[in-house]
């Protein structure tokens, strides 16, 4: 996935409500009709969020069904996910670095000096 | 905004504004924290990756002042640098970053220490960049330095 791609995911998942959306879609696949019922919207509203979904790459719609039906792209929802938790997983590690070194740290007694000499300690 | 919350550390990767924020608490009050982050004997003792070695060439962080420090692997050298444009001790570092690799994306990041009472700080480290593609590219970068050294560390020190 493009930095770029994974622009339009962030920005399709900004959203309230297309989070929502996803987070049905994630329980089952839903009609465009299903999908709007619990939200105070127009139809063409829901259209518009999908269709950002689906430039995302989040959703697809079947072509041939009748209902057309939407569907997550599980895939792509996922490796966004993992990307963010790679990430996160990351500066957790490093902070758990950070909390061995604090903990070996003297208590603060003393206050650190104004670091006004310009030379590092 | 997108988080993800599965232990302490919390990422929001902001949807309007290009930037990455880390929330994270620690047992130590923010004067030890932010000691941690000013002082380069501190400093290099955690923030560098394991498989990468970290040289301090000056690190004098107070405001106007800079840092340059240099990552070594496998006889590969990746140079960072910044300035440090803000630094009130205990209470926040506001400073540059760029890797020399790409010296014309220049992040600037945000460092506050909140005092979160009973001798806590919930630390906000938030990281700005001109284009969101940067940012996530940012976010990416991740991937390579890889999981799998992240789990042998974590296994030591909950073996530890």
């Amino acid at each position: 996935m493009t930095g770029d791609a994974l622009s339009r995911v962030f920005s399709a998942l900004a959203d309230p409500t297309r989070r929502d959306m996803v987070a049905r879609l994630a329980v089952a696949d839903a009609t465009v009709n299903e999908l709007a019922a619990p939200y105070d919207v127009s139809l063409q509203a829901v259209s518009k969020h999908l269709r950002v979904l689906e430039d995302a790459g989040l959703v697809s719609r079947t072509r041939d069904a009748q209902r057309r039906p939407v569907h997550l792209e599980a895939e792509v929802f996922d490796l966004m996910t993992k990307w963010i938790e790679r990430y996160r997983r990351e500066a957790e590690e490093r902070y758990r670095r950070l909390d061995d070194l604090l903990r070996s740290m003297p208590d603060d007694g003393e206050p650190t000096p104004p670091p006004e000499t310009g030379e590092a300690r | 905004m997108t988080s993800t919350r599965t232990h302490e550390t919390e990422i929001i990767v902001d949807a309007d504004v290009p930037l990455v924020r880390i929330i994270r608490e620690f047992d130590a009050p923010p004067e030890k924290v932010y000691r941690a982050h000013a002082d380069p004997e501190l400093v290099v003792q955690w923030l560098g990756p394991r498989d990468l070695t970290m040289t301090v060439d000056h690190f004098d962080c107070r405001s106007g002042g800079s840092y340059r420090y240099v990552h070594t692997r496998d006889g590969e050298e990746y140079g960072f640098n910044g300035c440090f444009h803000e630094v009130r001790p205990g209470e926040l570092i506001v400073q540059t970053f760029a890797f020399e690799g790409f010296p014309d994306s220049v992040a600037l990041e945000k460092v506050v220490f909140e005092d979160a009472g009973d001798g806590r700080t919930r630390l906000v480290a938030t990281s700005l960049v001109d284009s969101f593609e940067s940012r996530d590219a940012f976010v990416a970068s991740g991937m390579e330095s890889g999981i799998k050294e992240g789990y042998e560390k974590l296994d030591e020190l909950l073996a530890g």
